[in-house]
């Protein structure tokens, strides 16, 4: 069992868990993930870890309630525990000065960013970051980005703050020399980037969390086609090179299970979880 | 004058089965196990052979003539202490042996008439022992040496199983939510109930193991982080790598490999959804490739998750499967469609990225290659379309790579197996490994021979250390 030490609620649905796991604290670096499991008949779903405290033996992790496991997981409060968490799992993000690093994170995706902007910006890089949502009330860790990144720049979908999609970034990439470029969030926001950056050929790095099951390369669930080649996610990755990654079958093979997924909901939303 | 002996039956006593019809749409076990009265018949028919040829193939050397000779005595406590002397998971093995390769292919009635039904007969009286409530053996004197074993599969809990008997203090590392390995995540519930599984796990805790889940070693702890904790490890992390095809429109929609197929619907229980939260998709006409024990299993559940027709492609013919002679039948008694002599080339998707087609090619055999049976060969110009919307790959599995990677020191075939020498000891002082790990995949009851093997060797360590 894995308990609860902090839970917060950083916008509506958006919710910041603090676990109590040592070692896995001790071990996790950015870009890693962890699978977790809330109780005996629940599902196993990763989620890109967003940062570690190593001293006090925890791991953070930040989660949009999108369906049924994660709006489960909202509900649950300090000092509840969950039944399984494992990790770290996935590679480690490569870390190291590259010169200027291009951040950008989309959504609740921005907190697990900002673990590896924060050790961009150690490693001794300009970090610029990028951050955005759908609208401005969905717009996470702002305060904490500016403090890693040396400029951020906001985006909404909607324009309501910030600049209104991710346009603006041609501009950037034309005014100025950016040596890499780090993308994780919504598979159509990682794929614009990619496709943003591919005329200048700029380094491209995106974070790919597609449906896994075991996290640890059995049951190839998550397997993403990279430059023609099949990669499992969870073992080979999950960072990719943005130019290679076939993104349309990725978005295919997410859907794969909505009707089933949109069930559950339902099923949770009527019953709890006492069906 | 003496009394003539009774004549002995040729015919074995066969174990009641769900009907097909029936079973082809529940999770619940297909072979339902022996009466008393059924099991003290069958145990009549042992022949009690001063030279056991039946123990001499068994992996793990249990005394079967002795278990057998209490079963027909009705001293069934005693017939189960006999077999957990070498046997710690009987219910297991009971079950999932292929019996027929091994202590009954040697069985002297054999010769004349049906072989013993052992296997039947070690479930009959593990079950019995498990409704009972397990006798759990006296605790030894503790050694005070420890050992980790990493992987809770077959070889991993025999291992624990033998090493906790001698007194040592042993932790397993797990790192899936249960343990068993594939008993757990890979044989359906209805070839073996989960809760024998659990049930046999907690024997094992109750000899004093422990056993820690979410733990994944490479990641969590290196093996040389383990060593420092541990006066020797065991790796029996099995092989759990799916192989695919390699051929296009493998990643489309509907197309699974075998472990992520089982995995849902064993580990995950996808069965039951929405009851648990993992879902599986399976279509109305389903494709599983391959011919072992996995891909019987996998067309299995197919039809009982509600597949119209279930068809087992396969590229060399009936004579050439793998699978177990008995999980053929039973498949086919469930209406699995069998297509010998077919290969897939390629899948062909809709326009939402879900697989609708796939294009086969008819095979005929060659000559034979180094595994003895003979070679397939692709039948030029006879490409056809086969309309299928959910494919199972059942291939085969690679062995796990994570531990080789992450050790330095580690001597490792090109396979990625483990090397070791004849009593499971790598490269790397005080470090064993067996199982699915060094034979690439392989029986349960050949991992469980490795771990006897690995145990004692283990225990002669620590002992001299």
């Amino acid at each position: 069992m894995y308990r609860i030490v902090t839970k917060l609620e950083l916008v509506s649905h958006i919710n910041l868990f603090k676990f109590s796991a040592k070692e896995i604290a001790a071990k996790t670096k950015p870009g890693q993930f962890v699978i977790l499991k809330v109780d005996e008949r629940g599902e196993r779903i990763p989620l890109t870890v967003a940062g570690v405290d190593v001293e006090k033996g925890t791991i953070t992790v930040v989660c949009h309630e999108v369906g049924k496991t994660t709006k489960q997981l909202g509900s649950l409060n300090e000092g509840e525990c969950i039944q399984d968490l494992l990790g770290p799992l996935g590679k480690r993000a490569e870390i190291r000065k590259f010169g200027t690093v291009l951040c950008v994170g989309g959504g609740v995706t921005v907190a697990p960013l900002h673990f590896q902007a924060k050790a961009f910006h150690e490693a001794g890089n300009m970090v610029i970051g990028v951050i955005g949502a759908r609208t401005e009330n969905q717009l996470i860790l702002e305060d904490k980005m500016r403090k890693v990144c040396n400029e951020l720049y906001v985006a909404t979908d909607d324009g309501t703050r910030g600049y209104k999609g991710l346009d603006f970034l041609k501009d950037l990439f034309k005014e100025r020399k950016i040596d890499r470029v780090v993308a994780a969030g919504p598979i159509v926001m990682m794929k614009t980037v990619s496709e943003l950056t591919r005329p200048c050929g700029v380094p491209t790095i995106v974070n790919l969390i597609p449906t896994m099951v075991d996290g640890m390369g059995m049951c190839g669930a998550c397997r993403v086609s990279v430059g023609g080649k099949t990669m499992f996610a969870c073992v080979d990755g999950p960072d990719f090179d943005g130019h290679q990654v076939d993104f349309e079958e990725l978005m295919a093979r997410l859907k794969m299970y909505a009707p089933q997924e949109k069930l559950a909901f339902v099923f949770y939303e009527k019953g709890g979880r006492s069906l | 004058m003496s009394k003539p002996k009774p004549k002995i039956r040729k015919e074995v006593v066969l174990m009641p089965k769900q009907d097909p019809k029936e079973r082809s749409s529940n999770f619940n076990e297909v072979a339902l196990g022996y009466t008393e009265e059924q099991a003290v018949s069958e145990a009549e028919r042992c022949l009690q052979c001063r030279e056991a040829h039946c123990v001499k193939v068994c992996p793990v050397e249990v005394g079967i003539p002795a278990f057998i000779n209490l079963i027909r005595e009705r001293k069934f406590d005693e017939a189960i202490r006999k077999i957990k002397e070498k046997n710690s998971l009987p219910a297991i093995c009971g079950r999932v042996c292929p019996q027929e390769e091994q202590c009954q292919a040697n069985c002297t009635m054999g010769k004349v008439g049906d072989p013993v039904s052992i296997g039947r007969l070690e479930r009959f009286v593990a079950d019995l022992e498990m409704e009972k409530g397990y006798e759990i053996p006296q605790k030894p004197v503790p050694t005070g040496k420890r050992v980790a074993i990493v992987g809770a599969g077959p070889a991993g809990l025999t291992v624990a199983a033998d090493l906790a008997k001698f007194g040592h203090e042993v932790v397993i590392f797990e790192a899936l939510h249960k343990p068993g390995g594939v008993l757990i995540y890979g044989i359906p519930e209805f070839r073996l109930p989960k809760k024998i599984v659990e049930a046999e796990a907690e024997y094992i805790e109750k000899l004093g193991v422990t056993i820690r889940m979410n733990a994944m070693i490479g990641k969590l702890y290196t093996l040389k982080e383990l060593l420092e904790q541990f006066d020797a490890v065991f790796i029996g992390t099995g092989a759990g790598l799916p192989l695919f095809m390699r051929i296009p429109g493998e990643n489309l929609c509907g197309v699974y490999s075998a472990n992520e197929f089982l995995i849902r619907v064993n580990l995950m229980k996808a069965y039951t959804f929405p009851k648990y939260d993992t879902p599986i998709y399976v279509g109305e006409r389903v494709a599983v490739i391959g011919g072992g024990n996995v891909a019987m299993d996998a067309a299995r559940c197919a039809l009982r998750l509600g597949a119209k027709e279930v068809k087992i492609v396969y590229r060399r013919s009936r004579e050439e499967m793998p699978a177990r002679a008995e999980e053929i039948e039973n498949a086919e008694e469930e209406g699995v469609v069998f297509e010998f002599l077919t290969n897939p080339k390629r899948f062909v998707g809709n326009e939402r990225g879900w697989v609708k087609a796939m294009e086969c090619i008819r095979m005929r055999l060659g000559e034979p290659d180094e595994s003895g049976r003979r070679r397939p060969v692709p039948v030029e110009g006879s490409e056809f379309m086969m309309d299928v919307d959910t494919v199972v790959i059942a291939i085969g599995r690679t062995p796990n790579p994570v531990i080789q990677q992450t050790t330095e020191g580690l001597q490792v075939t090109k396979w990625g197996t483990i090397v070791v020498d004849e009593n499971g000891n790598t490269s790397l002082e005080g470090v064993y490994a067996g199982g699915d790990i060094v034979t690439g995949e392989a029986t349960v009851i050949s991992a469980m021979g490795a771990g006897k093997k690995a145990a004692r060797a283990i225990h002669e360590y620590l002992t001299k250390k």
